[in-house]
This record gives C-alpha cells, sequence and structure tokens, in this order.
C-alpha cells in the first residue's frame, strides 16, 4: 500500500534532497470507505500540504514548533518535516477525499466511488 | 608533484558515495546524542508508547516539551514530586468495534513519562499548553536556583 523503497524515486543524491520523517499512520475501513489518520505533532493547518498526483496521495507537514530560547538538557524529537505517500485503490473517488487536522492529527477521510458500493438492484 | 589527487569540485561525485555520506552523517548524528537519552527511550521501547520529550532550561525556566498527536486536554496528566515531573494520559481508539483495521501503526493506550529537573522548581507557578500536538510545560526557577549576579564593591 506504501512502498517505501519507490519513495527516492525522483533520482536526485539523496544529500540534496530534503529529509523527511515518515511518521505513523492507520488505515480503517468504514461503511462508505477508508479513514487515515497520520500524526503529526507541530503541523497545524498553514504547514499541511496534501496532493494526489497519478494516483499516489502525499501528504507533507511542515512544523512549526514552540520556540524557546535555552540550553538542551534532553532531546529525543527529530527536527525534520514529515512525509507519508501512499497509492490510491482505483476504488476511491479521489474528487471526495476530506481532510482535517486537529492537535496534530491529520485525518483523511476516503469515499468509495458509487459504482463500488455494493447496491440493490430490483427485478422489474 | 604530488601523490594525492584531488577532485576538481566541477567533477559530480559518484551518487552511491552521497548516500554513504548521508548514512555516515546519520551514524555521526546518533553518537552525538547524549547516550542517556537514548538507553532511556529503548529501555521503555518494547513495553508501550513513549512519546519523544524534549527538555531546555534559560535563566529563568525550565521547559518540557512532548510530541502527543491528537490527544484531548482532558486525558493528558502533569505531575510533580521530588524534583521529577510526570507527564502521563491515555489515548482512547474513537473508532467503532465494527470497523476493520487494515494498518495499525499508531499507539492506543497509555503513556508515561518522567525526567528528573536540572534545577529546583516553583511548583506553584507552573504552566502548560498544549497546541498542534505538542505539550508545553513551563516551569518557573525557584528564586535560589536562579543565576544571580553579585555586586562586589571595593572600598
Amino acid at each position: 500500500m506504501d512502498t517505501l523503497v519507490r519513495e527516492n524515486r525522483n533520482g536526485a543524491p539523496a544529500a540534496q534532497q530534503e529529509q523527511f520523517i515518515a511518521p505513523p499512520a492507520s488505515l480503517r475501513e468504514d461503511g462508505d470507505g477508508y479513514r487515515l489518520e497520520i500524526e503529526m505533532p507541530g503541523v497545524n493547518k498553514e504547514g499541511l500540504e496534501i496532493s494526489i498526483e497519478n494516483n499516489e496521495l502525499t501528504i507533507i507537514g511542515r512544523r512549526s514548533m514552540p520556540q524557546v530560547e535555552g540550553t538542551p538538557v534532553h532531546r529525543e524529537m527529530r527536527p525534520h518535516n514529515f512525509r507519508r505517500w501512499f497509492e490510491l485503490d482505483p476504488s476511491i473517488d479521489a474528487a471526495k477525499i476530506g481532510a482535517r487536522i486537529d492537535q496534530g492529527l491529520v485525518t483523511l477521510t476516503l469515499p468509495k466511488a458509487e459504482q463500488v458500493k455494493p447496491r440493490k438492484i430490483t427485478v422489474s | 608533484m604530488s601523490l594525492i589527487r584531488y577532485q576538481t569540485p566541477e567533477v559530480a561525485s559518484w551518487p552511491a558515495l552521497d548516500r554513504w555520506s548521508t548514512l555516515r552523517g546519520e551514524l555521526d548524528s546518533l553518537f552525538e546524542m547524549p547516550l542517556w537519552s537514548g538507553f532511556g527511550r529503548q529501555s521503555q521501547l518494547f513495553s508501550a508508547w513513549t512519546p519523544a520529550l524534549d527538555v531546555c532550561q534559560n535563566n529563568d525556566n525550565v521547559v518540557a516539551m512532548i510530541e502527543l498527536a491528537g490527544m484531548k486536554k482532558e486525558d493528558i496528566e502533569i505531575s510533580l514530586h521530588d524534583g521529577m515531573l510526570t507527564i502521563s494520559g491515555e489515548r482512547k481508539s474513537e473508532t467503532a468495534q465494527e470497523d476493520k483495521a487494515e494498518r495499525s501503526e499508531r499507539f492506543i493506550g497509555k503513556f508515561r513519562r518522567s525526567i528528573t529537573l536540572p534545577t529546583r522548581i516553583d511548583a506553584n507557578k507552573v504552566s502548560a499548553n498544549y497546541k498542534d500536538g505538542i505539550l508545553t510545560v513551563t516551569l518557573p526557577k525557584a528564586e535560589e536556583a536562579k543565576p544571580k549576579q553579585i555586586q562586589v564593591n571595593v572600598d
């Protein structure tokens, strides 16, 4: 569903590219489609960039961290921005994808296209 | 005559070497990390959810920041005891039971992080702010722990 091997597909040397963190994500299927959640702490609405190209859904989150002056005592956070990409299943209606971000959690709703939904055919 | 051949800047380096230098850079940065912080996280790695924690200090405050994406403010608990700051909480799953999880990398459940504070702080003035999935706890230093300038009078 998301192929890490193809992530560096631009062919440019790795050293010249911006480094990204691939954040944890969850995908769930509900009645009418899928729900994708991606953790991007430090990202707000302005820093979020979602694009679809050639059936590939790319989510980039640029962090705007609270600025604190001082000397670090303990450090675990990594300073990079986030990026994750997924290949969209043909059953998803790309035009109807919805997105929201709340407390650094990106939620995407990916509805299934009408023709894929189960439907009853009335016999006349 | 020199035996060492310098690489002219015009010559593009072999792309594979670039990757090698990136890897080396990453390894270097790994060694630059304070060892104890690395071990601190590792010991908890197999048991539970360990959100990343940063602590820094300036003249007036000790500031702790923790990455907590998609939490509710009410589900986060901050406590201070014996010079140790503890941030704990629980993330509850919002999805209905009948939903089918296709893939799940996110932690659902409880976490707990503790850190011994580098100086004494004024417990009554501690404040916290949760924004964009980052919890920032500001702990003002106790008066006696602040650096002071002492004026020396020479007669």
